[in-house]
């Protein structure tokens, strides 16, 4: 029996993330983290992260267009936007938040990129949804919500208010 | 004579260069000229330098977009800069990039434009930047390419040169916006300029409120007006209420050729000077190509002011060509 | 041999001719036209029912491409196609390499004509040495060699003082001087025509000033030397007005006009089309208009212009291709366009393609009369074919017609009472 996810409360879900990157924080004894978000449903949840743990340093957001494993077979995504990441990655503890975490290949692309920005002290990966089924050795350090989708259907997060979560047949 | 207007060969023309450019869904698979793109199309190639415009913040200036991939500077006929620019964009995009003097190897030898493509596709080649001095040598390599291989024109003799035109637009558009209101003036060698060519066409594409060129007649190709513009003999009148100036550079050969007397009276008809501007808006924005010729095109106070945007031009022509780079490699692959 | 003709619509404009009627040929002659005597026996009798039976062409301008230029077309493939589009008569331009400026090579292109065995071929004897415009070739020597005038052709003219004494020492010997209208200083490295495509093309353009000032210059000095002169190839509105008037006053100067001229514009040159890289270039739809309205009232001929290549002389980016376009099959096709669209008539098509040509060389061809040399064409005015390979004879394959219908089949020649061809 698959949830119907329309009817999830997608703010709640984020409130809980906050708390639970809260005590990530605070268990690593991490100060003053870089969050930076995945265009464009992890920015969305990103945004309000950062306003809910009233982080200092400014919001960062990739788009990860460039750096997909799969450019040669489906071509350029065309409403690729610039990435924005302020100051510096070197040294820095980063927060890296997507909206739904699937094969793990975003989140390979993503660590890439911001390698390619300088080298981390550390990268925490917070996602809102992680729906299983990966293809890469990677996992979240913070999940909002478990689902367990048959591997036809997408689950994407529509947005930016209100925030809803939205299955379709792929 | 009304009744012979249907010349004989209507139905066979050859397809004009926006078809030989964009494949069946209107994405570009070469990119040899402006004319004939949509506003859609410029536009995405503009927004997709906007987001690698970015990639030089990078501690690794780089992104892996093009990895594998070949690309072949093939230069017909020497430049430098040019040539710099987009082994740059290649190597930004991680390409594989080899560049080809031309003008000094095989074709000396008498080899043929065709045999030279031919040897290269044998190696494998993705994507071709071809600069040549005869005016439609993109589009001929462009036909005769095999099906995966884009094309990209460096610039053909005086016909095109659309990546410089498109990073020129890119500039104009990231200090004021927007096109629509715009009154742009090009001043200098019109009739010899490629880049004129593509700009005119590209800012009519992008809905200019009016293009003007300003030169003296010899320095004017025939019918200018068909392409879109508004002839000006003088800069007092043409340079009237302009919110962008773009100077084009001006070759010595030109006095040779009788088509002016000197530089000096150049410079002093057609030169941009601090008094001139004057006749512009006050927040006029002055381009040029590079390389500057100082006292003969324009005052270096006029090049190195605060209208002047040459310096960012150079920056932007990187971003333009990795986005049209990736733009046409890109969508080849869709189906194939 | 004997050869009859019958039920042919015979359109002969030097006899005044217009009428079906029956044509007996015999010993390479046309014998009777009309009335047959029933004691004629022919060998081969050609059903000419629905079709029109005209004086074979005479074409002013062709490159056959012989000696020198094998690789392009020879006399045999090239005078092959000319028979097969009508032609019976063919002059050659003397830019062969030798250069055709001395009497053994007019011999060499007039044997292989004969052995070839199709159109008589009339050459044209090179102007100056080796075509370079500073010594006055042998043009009396020429003559007697079987040079049915003097050119310059395809090259441009030499200086005017050169130009001049040619004219002179050609009036000399009352040789005609076959000249193409081009100023080089201003043509320069010029491609197509200079205008509105050439600016968008950003093409170096041809200026029409680059054929008035070379038409104003011949005609004075035509006027002064008391020269036969020929401008072939003529491409603008402005030209046709010009020797229009000067043909007022002098009736030793003609010209003509090459049939693709009269239906194609600077339009079709499309993107860097190179099949449309032609010599003179193609120019603005007024002036096609115009030169129709001067082939029309009689101020042309129409010539064929043909100028066979190799695949390889138009794969190169534009400016580098060879000029130029393998005309010969089209001609007829295009001339019967004007007369279907209402513009001219059948006497004026036969006037403007074999009796004008024929009368400014000199040639007695180009009519049917009686003991006249049977050089005749058989047409299909019906008949519609597609430029391919399966209708093609010349070895240039650059028209840029090539894959476009025609209406209008040549399908019998005669040469001499020969059948040379038969579709």
């Amino acid at each position: 029996m698959e949830t119907d996810v329309t009817s999830i409360d997608v703010n709640a879900i984020i409130e809980v993330m906050a708390e639970d990157v809260k005590s990530h924080i605070a268990r690593n004894k991490i100060v003053d983290p870089l969050m930076i978000g995945v265009h464009t449903g992890g920015l969305w949840v990103a945004e309000k992260l950062h306003e809910k743990l009233g982080l200092t340093k400014p919001l960062g957001e990739i788009d990860i267009s460039f750096y997909r494993d799969d450019f040669t077979r489906i071509g350029l995504n065309p409403q690729v936007k610039p990435s924005k990441i302020p100051g510096e990655v070197e040294g820095e503890h980063i927060i890296l938040v997507d909206d739904v975490l699937y094969t793990g290949r975003t989140i390979r692309a993503a660590l890439n990129e911001i390698f390619d920005y300088g080298r981390p002290d550390s990268v925490t990966l917070a996602v809102l949804v992680d729906r299983g089924a990966r293809e890469l050795p990677l996992h979240a350090d913070i999940i909002g919500l478990k689902l367990d989708l048959s591997p036809q259907k997408q689950v994407k997060l529509t947005g930016p208010a209100p925030l809803v979560l939205e299955t379709n047949r792929n | 004579m009304s009744s012979s207007k249907q010349p004989a060969s209507t139905s066979f023309k050859a397809p004009d260069s926006s078809c030989l450019q964009l494949d069946e869904q209107g994405r570009l698979r070469h990119f040899l000229t402006t004319e004939g793109l949509s506003k859609d199309v410029l536009t995405e190639i503009m927004d997709v330098a906007e987001s690698f415009s970015t990639v030089s913040n990078q501690a690794v200036k780089k992104v892996p977009v093009l990895r594998g991939k070949t690309i072949v500077n093939l230069f017909f006929e020497n430049s430098t800069r040019t040539r710099t620019t987009f082994e740059l964009a290649a190597k930004r995009l991680s390409a594989d990039v080899i560049s080809l003097n031309i003008a000094t190897s095989a074709a000396a030898k008498g080899e043929s434009v065709l045999d030279t493509i031919r040897n290269l596709e044998a190696m494998h080649a993705d994507m071709f930047v071809v600069r040549h001095s005869d005016s439609g040598a993109a589009h001929f390599i462009a036909r005769h390419v095999a099906p995966h291989v884009s094309v990209i024109n460096a610039g053909d003799g005086r016909h095109a040169h659309p990546t410089q035109a498109m990073l020129d637009m890119f500039t104009i558009r990231r200090v004021k916006n927007e096109f629509t209101n715009l009154k742009v003036a090009i001043i200098g060698d019109i009739l010899h300029s490629r880049v004129a060519r593509s700009q005119i066409h590209a800012l009519n594409i992008l809905g200019a409120k009016e293009v003007r060129v300003i030169a003296p007649k010899t320095l004017l190709p025939s019918d200018v007006d068909s392409l879109g513009v508004h002839v000006y003999g003088d800069l007092r009148s043409g340079l009237n209420d302009v919110d962008v100036i773009i100077m084009l550079r001006l070759q010595r050969e030109r006095m040779g050729g009788a088509m002016l007397p000197s530089e000096h009276e150049y410079f002093e008809c057609f030169g941009l000077t601090q008094a001139k501007l004057a006749y512009a808006k006050p927040d006029v924005t002055v381009m040029h190509p590079g390389p500057i010729n100082r006292g003969v095109e324009m005052d270096a106070a006029v090049a190195d002011g605060p209208n002047s945007v040459i310096l960012q031009q150079v920056t932007n022509g990187i971003a333009i060509r990795m986005a049209v780079m990736t733009l046409t490699m890109g969508h080849n692959r869709v189906g194939g | 041999m004997n050869i009859l003709i019958k039920n042919g619509r015979v359109i002969d404009p030097v006899n005044e001719r217009d009428v079906i009627q029956d044509i007996a040929i015999s010993g390479g002659k046309i014998q009777h036209v009309g009335d047959v005597p029933a004691s004629f026996v022919a060998d081969i009798s050609i059903d000419a029912s629905d079709k029109l039976v005209l004086p074979g062409f005479v074409d002013l301008n062709a490159s056959l491409r012989e000696p020198g230029y094998e690789h392009k077309a020879t006399i045999a493939s090239e005078t092959k196609a000319a028979v097969a589009a009508g032609y019976t008569t063919v002059c050659c331009l003397p830019n062969t390499q030798p250069v055709l400026d001395t009497p053994s090579v007019a011999q060499l292109i007039l044997d292989k004509a004969e052995a070839a065995g199709y159109a008589k071929v009339r050459p044209l004897g090179a102007l100056t040495v080796a075509l370079e415009g500073t010594t006055l070739s042998e043009m009396y020597a020429l003559k007697k060699a079987g040079c049915v005038a003097m050119s310059q052709a395809p090259n441009s003219n030499p200086n005017s003082q050169v130009l001049r004494r040619a004219l002179q020492y050609a009036s000399t010997h009352d040789i005609l001087v076959v000249l193409k209208p081009e100023d080089t200083a201003i043509k320069d490295d010029g491609c197509i025509h200079d205008g509105a495509i050439s600016s968008k093309l950003g093409l170096p353009g041809i200026p029409t000033s680059a054929e008035t000032v070379a038409i104003a210059q011949i005609i004075e000095l035509a006027e002064e030397t008391g020269a036969r002169v020929h401008l072939t190839g003529i491409s603008s509105a402005r030209a046709v007005s010009m020797i229009a008037r000067a043909q007022f006053t002098n009736n030793a100067i003609s010209a003509d006009v090459h049939a693709h001229q009269l239906h194609l514009t600077e339009l079709d040159v499309g993107t860097f089309d190179a099949n449309h890289h032609t010599s003179p270039p193609l120019r603005t739809a007024e002036d096609r208009d115009a030169l129709i309205a001067g082939v029309v009232q009689g101020v042309f001929s129409v010539s064929s212009g043909h100028r066979p290549h190799e695949e390889e002389a138009k794969q190169a980016p534009f400016p580098s291709t060879e000029s130029g376009t393998s005309s010969l099959e089209t001609v007829f096709p295009l001339m019967l366009k004007l007369v279907s669209d209402g513009l001219m008539d059948w006497s004026q098509l036969v006037s403007r393609l074999a009796s004008g040509p024929a009368e400014i060389l000199g040639l007695d061809v180009g009519n049917l009369s009686i003991q006249s040399a049977a050089d005749i064409c058989i047409v299909d005015p019906k008949t519609t074919w597609l430029v391919n390979e399966n209708h093609w004879l010349s070895r240039g394959i650059n028209t840029p017609f090539w894959g476009h219908q025609m209406t209008g089949q040549v399908t019998h020649t005669l040469v001499n009472g020969r059948l040379v061809f038969e579709k």
